[in-house]
């Protein structure tokens, strides 16, 4: 039996890329007004920090995993990704 | 037969939904708490419209694990009719009782507005007193109602028939103009496979009488008189 850690994992939401962002093209097209004509695209996501207890980085990633996929984000229109370390 | 409206933290269409199906339908109705567990005494299920949960994270998704819901599902698998309106269509579609999602309006602003809407499907307990094509005048008043699937699953929808209400002119055309929100195909509401759960983001308890502006949405919430009255009647109710 592994002591158990702290964990703590950056999750990045955001909408697929087929999925139209309206909010991603409205900071696009205020970017380029402020003169950064460089800008591309923008597309805007959701950052959620959590903290948790596992015996190790990879128990950790799975339950995240398994949180991403059923609460915090949609799968059926977002996706994501995140980073583990300790905390 | 007695409609049951699940309420939860930050609902706001709950008693609208009350007002319309005593006053409308002249039907008992009652509010159903979010804690509430067995549902089995309602004949129908509304999930009215607001902000549940404040809305956090996504619209409807933290409402979905309300243990209610587990209620919701139990019931909707046994049949019997669930409708789901504006915030209440999110939560269903959160819950995978629906399918698809309900993102931000493409002009990323809230509208509250009278729209049209053109019947697609009569199959379900929530339309069968409605003609197919025919046109119904209803408001809307949301800020994350644009109806999203993919491709495949939007073929899907078509061929299965679970496209219940898009969004078209006053003439009944399917155009851009018509589509208040960005919805794909201008579509307004859906249903499961089975029909008995349907989901539309325009307020048909907001349109009950022509004292509010209209009554069309009466038409809907009378629809589902026939399938629940047979169902109050098994239950031993008259």
């Amino acid at each position: 039996m592994k002591e158990t850690g702290r964990w703590r994992a950056e999750v990045f939401v955001s909408l697929r890329p087929s999925v139209n962002d309206p909010q991603g093209l409205a900071v696009r097209d205020g970017l380029r007004r402020l003169g950064y004509d460089e800008v591309e695209d923008v597309r805007v996501g959701r950052y959620v920090q959590l903290w948790l207890r596992a015996a190790d980085a990879e128990t950790a990633e799975r339950r995240v995993a398994s949180m991403c996929e059923q609460l915090l984000a949609n799968p059926v229109v977002e996706d994501y990704r995140f980073v583990i370390e300790p905390a | 037969m007695r409609f049951g409206i699940v309420t939860f933290p930050g609902s706001n269409g709950d008693h609208d939904a009350l007002m319309a199906v005593r006053m409308g339908l002249g039907q008992p109705a009652e509010l159903v708490w979010h804690t509430e567990t067995d549902l089995s005494s309602y004949d129908c299920l509304l999930i009215p419209g607001g902000f549940s949960y404040g809305d956090y994270l996504r619209a409807g998704a933290i409402a979905r694990f309300a243990p209610v819901m587990e209620a919701v599902a139990r019931e909707a698998e046994a049949g019997k009719p669930v409708l789901g309106i504006c915030n209440g269509f999110q939560i269903l579609t959160e819950a995978h009782l629906l399918p698809g999602a309900l993102l931000r309006n493409a002009s990323l602003e809230f509208v509250c507005d009278w729209v049209w809407v053109r019947v697609e499907q009569t199959r379900t307990p929530w339309t069968q007193r409605l003609v197919p094509g025919e046109l119904l005048r209803l408001p809307i008043a949301h800020g994350e109602g644009r109806y999203y699937v993919d491709e495949t699953t939007l073929k899907e929808l078509e061929r299965a028939g679970q496209i219940v209400f898009r969004y078209v002119t006053a003439d009944g055309r399917v155009t851009a103009d018509a589509n208040p929100n960005g919805s794909i195909a201008n579509i307004a509401g859906v249903c499961n496979g089975r029909g008995n759960v349907v989901g539309l983001m325009p307020h048909p308890e907001r349109a009950f009488d022509r004292l509010v502006g209209g009554d069309d949405g009466l038409r809907i919430l009378a629809s589902v008189l026939d399938v629940g009255l047979t169902l109050a009647r098994s239950r031993g109710v008259r």
